[in-house]
């Protein structure tokens, strides 16, 4: 059983696990299943500003929410080091693509080469993790929701602003795969 | 407060399991060249959907005796949908990351995570500063 665990679980365990998400959370106390909404409470609880934005009760608002990012800031502490994270075993294609774009070491979740605080302050180091992180930010916060509040949550409740939403994190992402990684890897 | 805890808890390490943390498997995503992801996220809204469906027509309310209410959202010409859905697409390509792993990476360990986690932040708080200037239906 641990050794099951232990392994990645292969889609049609997490994809149905992630799914049930929606109801546990509207059984337990009508909360809406998405995470970006924490980056709003997070500046709303700690720099407000004069921003009309974050000018609300975010205790009321957000308490639960911020209480499960940090249940999921703790699940991947769990899951490294109870169940173990190993290297991700992905397709020759891709490894031979990524390679080719100067990506060299395929251990761990992300490559070193990038994801590390000795490659920070490089030019694919900054683009990556700071202009990267600040898109999502930006983005998920003018897009209202990210990949659990627009393309789980939204899509199954048959949004039609949810499906615009999903289009566009795909358009994005194609973008950015075939544009700008090329430049900056 | 703990019930949530415990079920971020779950998510986070569904998330680390199924390898959707991984810059590695959002690449693959990308190019097409794996169903994992596609099967992690079509699969999620299939049980996501039919649990709503059942849950209407049960027309259970919740443990807090609140009705189960999901608010639609306005589209218009979709502009905040658009730009900002592409801003983040962008952002997820380059992470490897949406917001839900930009933090169970710093969990698991992956600690310049973190720095992405707070740009993340500031790119919120970017957007709650411009909110009036920007087109949003």
């Amino acid at each position: 059983m641990l050794d099951a665990l232990s392994r990645p679980w292969p889609w049609y365990v997490a994809g149905p696990v992630i799914g049930l998400f929606v109801p546990a959370l509207l059984l337990l106390g009508n909360r809406q299943f998405g995470i970006s909404s924490n980056l709003r409470h997070l500046c709303a609880a700690v720099v407000p500003g004069r921003v009309d934005f974050f000018r609300y009760d975010w205790k009321s608002q957000g308490m639960w929410n911020l209480a499960f990012l940090a249940g999921v800031l703790a699940g991947g502490f769990i899951a490294a080091y109870a169940l173990g994270a190993g290297d991700v075993v992905i397709t020759p294609e891709t490894k031979a693509i990524l390679t080719r774009l100067g990506v060299h070491d395929f251990s761990g979740l992300a490559p070193r080469e990038i994801f590390s605080w000795s490659n920070l302050l490089t030019l694919r180091g900054l683009v990556s993790i700071v202009g990267g992180g600040f898109l999502v930010g930006f983005g998920t916060a003018y897009a209202g929701g990210c990949t659990s509040g627009h393309a789980i949550s939204g899509l199954a409740a048959l949004d039609r602003a949810s499906l615009v939403a999903v289009i566009a994190f795909f358009a994005g992402g194609l973008l950015c795969t075939y544009f700008i990684l090329p430049v900056i890897l | 407060m703990i019930r949530y805890f415990a079920l971020g808890c779950l998510f986070g390490i569904v998330l680390l399991k199924s390898e959707a943390v991984s810059w590695f498997r959002i690449q693959e995503m990308f190019r097409f060249h794996s169903f994992q992801m596609y099967g992690v996220i079509i699969s999620a809204v299939v049980v996501a959907g039919l649990s709503l469906a059942l849950l209407r027509r049960a027309g259970v309310s919740a443990l807090t005796g609140e009705a189960i209410a999901i608010p639609a959202k306005t589209l218009g010409k979709g502009y905040r949908y658009w730009i900002g859905g592409t801003m983040f697409g962008v952002g997820w390509a380059l992470t490897g990351a949406c917001p839900g792993p930009l933090f169970a990476l710093t969990g698991a360990g992956l600690s310049v995570y973190l720095v992405a986690a707070l740009a993340a932040v500031a790119g919120t708080w970017a957007y709650g500063y411009l909110r009036p200037h920007l087109p949003h239906y």
